[in-house]
C-alpha cells in the first residue's frame, strides 16, 4: 500500500469539482424532496392512509419498497429515494471505485505510477478509499439536511449512513467488477448490472410475500438499506452487515489485484473478426458501432421502467387521500386526472434520461477528439460537418428510440391493467412528444463542442438545472419565467392535456439553431 | 495541380494562444521524392502535418498540398493521400483487422491483397481488439492501413518510434517500393540513419523555423569535413587558412575540421607539404542535426 496516500490525494485532486456537486446532489435533493412531501399529508389519519394504501399494491412495493411505520411523515417522504436513491449512490460510488482504479490502467497512466514507488495494491486502495470518502460525505451531509429539514435526527442519521453504508458495498463490487475485465467499459457495465440486479431482487423480495421480507431482498445491498428502516425502529446491526460485506469484497478485489499482471484481467479477451463488415465504413458507420452495445442497454432498461411505471399507474388513486389533495385531484379531473399526472411526470424522467444518453452520445465526439481518434477519421476523405452531424444525428436517433421503448413497454403495461388502446397510444405519444427538448439539450452540446469545446461538461450541468427546475422549480416558488427555461418545461402534457405546436415548433427551432452554430463551428475551429 | 510539387509551404505562421508553434516555416516537397522532415521535439513537425490535413487553420502563408488547400480541399485531397499518426490511437473495441479496413474505406478504398501481404510482412494478428495491442503494433495497424491504399502521397509522422529493428527493417523495404511506384513520403522521423538511408531531401526545422533544406549531400556541403592527414615534412601554417577550424598540429600529424566549401584550397596546401595517409570523414547527419539543435543562435 505505499503510496496509496499520495495516489488518494491525486484522485481527490482530479476529482475536486465533481465529488462535491455528487454530495451537494443527493444531499440537496434528500433534504427538498422530504420538506416538499410534509405538506402532502398533513394529518396522521392521511398518512396512514396513504401508506396502506401504497403497502396494498404490490406493483408499488416493487417500484418503491414498502413503509414499515404508517404513521411517520419521514418514512412516507423518504420512500422514494430509500429505493432509487440507494441505487444512484451505489453507482455513482462503483464508478468512481472503476474510473481511478481500470480507467487509469487500460490509458496507461498506472503504468507510470507503477514503475514509481508504489505498492502493487496502492492503486486499487486509494481508488476504494476514495469511493469510500464520497460515500460517507453524502451520507453525513444527508443526515444533515435531514435534520435541517425537520426530520427526527435518529433515522435522518440512519438514513444518510444506509446510503453511506450501500455507497461502500458497490464501491467493493466495482473493485472486484474492474478486476474481472481488461476493459473500464466493461468493468463499469458489470457494476452497473450489479445495481440493477440488486434493485430487481428487492423488488421481487418485497413484493412476494404479503408481509415479510423475503429472502431475495437480504441478497441485495439497497434491500439491506432500506431494512435499515430509517424512522421506523432504526435497525443499526443492519449497517454493520453492510460494513462487513464491503470488507468481503474489498479484500477479494485486493486478493485477485495482488494476483494478477499489470494490464491483464480474469475473464478472457475475446478475439475480434480479421476483416471489418460492409457497414463498418463511413464515420457514421463506426459512430454507429461504438454506440451500439451501450445503446441496447439503455434501451433495455428504458423499458424496464416504461413496464414498471405504466404498470403501477392504476394504483396511484389511493396514494394521497388526504381532503386537500382529493380536491386537487379532482379539479384535474378525479383518479383519471392523477393517473395522467403521474404518467406525465414519469415520463418526463423517461424524457431526461434519454436527454442524458443523447448529451453522452453527441459529447462521444468531444471524446474521439481528444482521445486522438478523430484525426485518422478526419484524415480520410470524410468532411467534418457529415462526421459532427452524424453523430449528432444518431444521439437524436438513440434518444427517439429510447423514448419509444419506453412509451410502447408503458403502454403495453397499461393494456394489461386493462386500460383502452386510445389510452395505451395517448402514453407512446406522451413519450415521443419528448423529442423537441431533447433535441435542444443535445443541440446545447453540440454548440458547445463547437465552439467552446473545452467546456462541453457545460451540457451536463445544464441538464443537471433542468433536472432541479422541473422536480422543485414550483415548490422552491420560482418565478415562471426561470422554470420555463427549462426545455421540457414547454413540452405537451400527454396523456390528459393537448398537443399545441406552437411551443414544439419553438423548441425545435431552438434546437435547429444550436445545432447550425455548432456545427459551423466544428467547420471553422481547429481540432485538437 | 503543381506538375512537379507535392508539398508546397512558404511563410507558414501558427499561433496557439500566445504561443507561436510555426514562425514562417517553408517546406517544398517534389512529387516523386522521399522528403525527411527533422526537428528536436516540439519544433513544430507534428503542428505542420496537421495544418497539411486541414486539421488546424493556417494563421498565415501558403499551404499548397496536391495543387489544392489542404483546409478548403480537404476531402477531395484526402482521398490521394494516406497519413500515419505518430501517436496512434485505436477504438479499443475494434479488431485490429476492422481498424486497418475502417481507414482504408474513410480513405476511399483499400487493396485486399496488398493488405494481406503487409498483415504477413508486419506479422501482425489482425483479430486481437485493439485494447491489447502495443504501442508498436498500433503503429503497425495505422501502416497497414496507410500502405495498402493506392496514396499519391504518403504523409508519415514518426511512424517507425515504436517498431523493433526487423520491422524497422520492412518499414524501409516498404518505402523504397513506394518510391519506385512513383509515391510521394513526407517522412517525419528522429532515426538518423532511417532518413540518411531513405530519404532524397531533407527539411530541418527548429522553434518553427526551416533552418536548412536540401539534398544531403548539398547539406553536408554547408557543414565542415574532419581530416586527419600525416605529412612528409613538418606542417605547413593552416591556421591561417579560410574555413579551417580546430587544428591541432603533432609534428607530421594534422587534424581539423574543414568548411566543405573551402576544401579543395585546404587539400592544395597539404598536397605541398606532401601527404602520406590521408583520412577524411564527411559529416553525418548528426553532426547536421547537432549544428542546428545545439546552439541557440544558429537558426537563421
Amino acid at each position: 500500500m505505499t503510496g496509496a496516500w499520495s495516489l488518494l490525494r491525486l484522485a481527490l485532486r482530479r476529482d475536486r469539482v465533481m465529488l462535491p456537486l455528487i454530495v451537494l446532489g443527493f444531499a440537496g435533493t434528500a433534504a427538498l424532496s422530504a420538506g416538499a412531501t410534509v405538506g402532502l399529508y398533513p394529518t396522521e389519519a392521511s398518512r396512514v392512509a396513504a401508506a396502506h394504501a401504497l403497502n396494498a399494491t404490490s406493483a408499488l412495493i416493487a417500484l418503491y419498497g414498502r413503509i414499515y411505520d404508517p404513521r411517520s411523515i419521514a418514512a412516507i417522504a423518504m420512500l422514494k429515494l430509500s429505493g432509487f436513491g440507494t441505487a444512484l449512490v451505489g453507482l455513482v460510488a462503483a464508478i468512481l471505485t472503476v474510473r481511478h482504479s481500470r480507467t487509469e490502467e487500460e490509458s496507461g497512466r498506472l503504468e507510470l505510477i507503477g514503475a514509481a514507488a508504489v505498492g502493487r495494491l496502492a492503486p486499487l486502495g486509494s481508488a476504494l478509499a476514495l469511493a469510500g470518502i464520497a460515500s460517507l460525505a453524502v451520507g453525513v451531509c444527508t443526515a444533515a439536511g435531514l435534520i435541517a429539514a425537520g426530520l427526527p435526527a435518529a433515522g435522518s442519521i440512519a438514513f444518510g449512513l444506509s446510503w453511506t453504508g450501500a455507497g461502500v458495498v458497490f464501491a467493493g463490487l466495482g473493485a472486484v467488477a474492474a478486476q474481472l475485465s481488461t476493459s473500464a467499459r466493461t468493468a463499469g457495465g458489470l457494476a452497473a448490472s450489479a445495481v440493477g440486479v440488486a434493485y430487481v431482487l428487492r423488488a421481487v423480495g418485497d413484493a412476494r410475500s404479503a408481509a415479510g421480507v423475503g429472502w431475495e431482498s437480504w441478497a441485495s445491498p439497497i434491500g439491506w438499506a432500506q431494512q435499515v428502516r430509517p424512522y421506523a425502529g432504526e435497525r443499526w446491526w443492519v449497517l454493520g452487515l453492510m460494513a462487513a460485506a464491503t470488507v468481503v469484497l474489498a479484500g477479494a478485489a485486493l486478493a485477485l489485484a495482488a494476483r494478477r499482471d499489470l494490464g491483464a484481467g480474469l475473464l478472457p479477451d475475446r478475439t475480434g473478426p480479421a476483416s471489418a463488415s460492409p457497414r463498418l465504413a463511413g464515420p457514421i458507420g463506426l459512430l454507429w458501432r461504438l454506440e451500439r452495445g451501450g445503446l441496447i442497454a439503455w434501451t433495455v432498461a428504458c423499458a424496464g421502467a416504461g413496464a414498471a411505471f405504466g404498470g403501477v399507474a392504476s394504483g396511484v388513486g389511493g396514494l394521497l387521500t388526504s381532503a386537500q389533495s382529493r380536491r386537487f385531484i379532482d379539479r384535474l379531473g378525479g383518479a383519471h386526472g392523477l393517473i395522467d399526472a403521474f404518467l406525465v411526470t414519469e415520463l418526463g424522467f423517461m424524457g431526461l434520461i434519454a436527454a442524458a444518453y443523447g448529451i453522452q452520445a453527441t459529447l462521444r465526439l468531444r471524446g474521439e477528439e481528444t482521445g486522438g481518434r478523430a484525426e485518422p477519421v478526419l484524415a480520410g476523405a470524410v468532411g467534418r460537418v457529415r462526421w459532427a452531424g452524424g453523430g449528432l444525428g444518431l444521439a437524436l436517433l438513440g434518444s427517439a428510440a429510447l423514448l419509444l421503448a419506453s412509451g410502447v413497454a408503458a403502454a403495453a403495461a397499461r393494456l394489461i391493467e386493462g386500460a383502452s388502446g386510445r389510452e395505451a397510444a395517448s402514453v407512446i405519444a406522451g413519450a415521443l412528444v419528448q423529442l423537441p427538448a431533447i433535441a435542444v439539450m443535445t443541440g446545447l452540446a453540440i454548440a458547445l463542442f463547437g465552439l467552446l469545446p473545452q467546456r462541453v461538461g457545460v451540457a451536463w450541468a445544464a441538464l443537471a438545472a433542468v433536472l432541479v427546475l422541473g422536480e422543485i422549480g414550483r415548490v422552491l416558488g420560482l418565478p415562471g419565467w426561470v422554470v420555463g427555461l427549462s426545455p421540457f418545461a414547454h413540452v405537451p402534457r400527454i396523456p390528459g392535456g393537448s398537443f399545441q405546436p406552437g411551443p414544439v415548433a419553438a423548441l425545435l427551432a431552438v434546437a435547429a439553431a444550436l445545432s447550425a452554430v455548432g456545427l459551423a463551428g466544428v467547420r471553422r475551429r481547429d481540432l485538437t | 495541380m503543381g506538375a512537379d510539387s507535392a508539398i508546397s509551404i512558404s511563410g507558414l505562421v501558427k499561433t496557439f494562444g500566445a504561443t507561436r508553434a510555426l514562425d514562417g516555416l517553408d517546406l517544398e516537397v517534389a512529387a516523386g521524392e522521399v522528403h525527411g522532415f527533422l526537428g528536436p521535439n516540439g519544433s513544430g513537425k507534428s503542428t505542420t502535418i496537421r495544418v497539411l490535413l486541414g486539421l488546424l487553420r493556417a494563421g498565415a502563408g501558403r499551404v499548397e498540398l496536391l495543387g489544392g488547400d489542404p483546409w478548403r480541399d480537404a476531402i477531395a485531397l484526402h482521398r490521394r493521400l494516406a497519413y500515419v499518426p505518430g501517436d496512434v490511437a485505436l477504438w479499443p473495441e475494434l479488431s485490429g483487422g476492422e481498424v486497418i479496413d475502417l481507414l482504408g474505406r474513410l480513405r476511399g478504398r483499400i487493396d485486399a491483397k496488398r493488405r494481406d501481404e503487409l498483415l504477413r510482412m508486419f506479422d501482425l494478428d489482425p483479430t486481437r481488439r485493439s485494447r491489447t495491442y502495443s504501442k508498436g503494433n498500433r503503429q503497425k495497424v495505422a501502416l497497414i492501413a496507410a500502405l495498402a491504399s493506392d496514396s499519391e502521397l504518403l504523409i508519415l509522422d514518426e511512424p517507425t518510434s515504436g517498431l523493433d529493428p526487423l520491422m524497422e527493417e520492412r518499414f524501409r523495404e516498404c518505402v523504397d517500393r513506394e518510391r519506385d511506384s512513383g509515391r510521394t513520403v513526407l517522412l517525419s522521423s528522429h532515426i538518423l540513419a532511417e532518413v540518411e538511408a531513405l530519404c532524397d531531401r531533407v527539411t530541418i526545422i527548429r522553434a518553427g523555423r526551416t533552418v536548412e533544406s536540401g539534398s544531403l549531400s548539398e547539406l553536408r556541403r554547408l557543414t565542415r569535413t574532419s581530416i586527419t592527414a600525416e605529412l612528409a615534412s613538418p606542417a605547413p601554417d593552416l591556421a591561417g587558412l579560410p574555413g579551417v577550424h580546430d587544428l591541432r598540429t603533432e609534428g607530421a600529424r594534422v587534424h581539423c575540421d574543414v568548411d566543405t566549401a573551402q576544401l579543395e584550397g585546404f587539400l592544395v596546401v597539404l598536397a605541398r607539404a606532401g601527404v602520406r595517409s590521408l583520412v577524411s570523414r564527411p559529416p553525418t547527419l548528426e553532426e547536421l542535426f547537432l549544428r542546428h539543435y545545439g546552439d541557440g543562435e544558429a537558426a537563421g
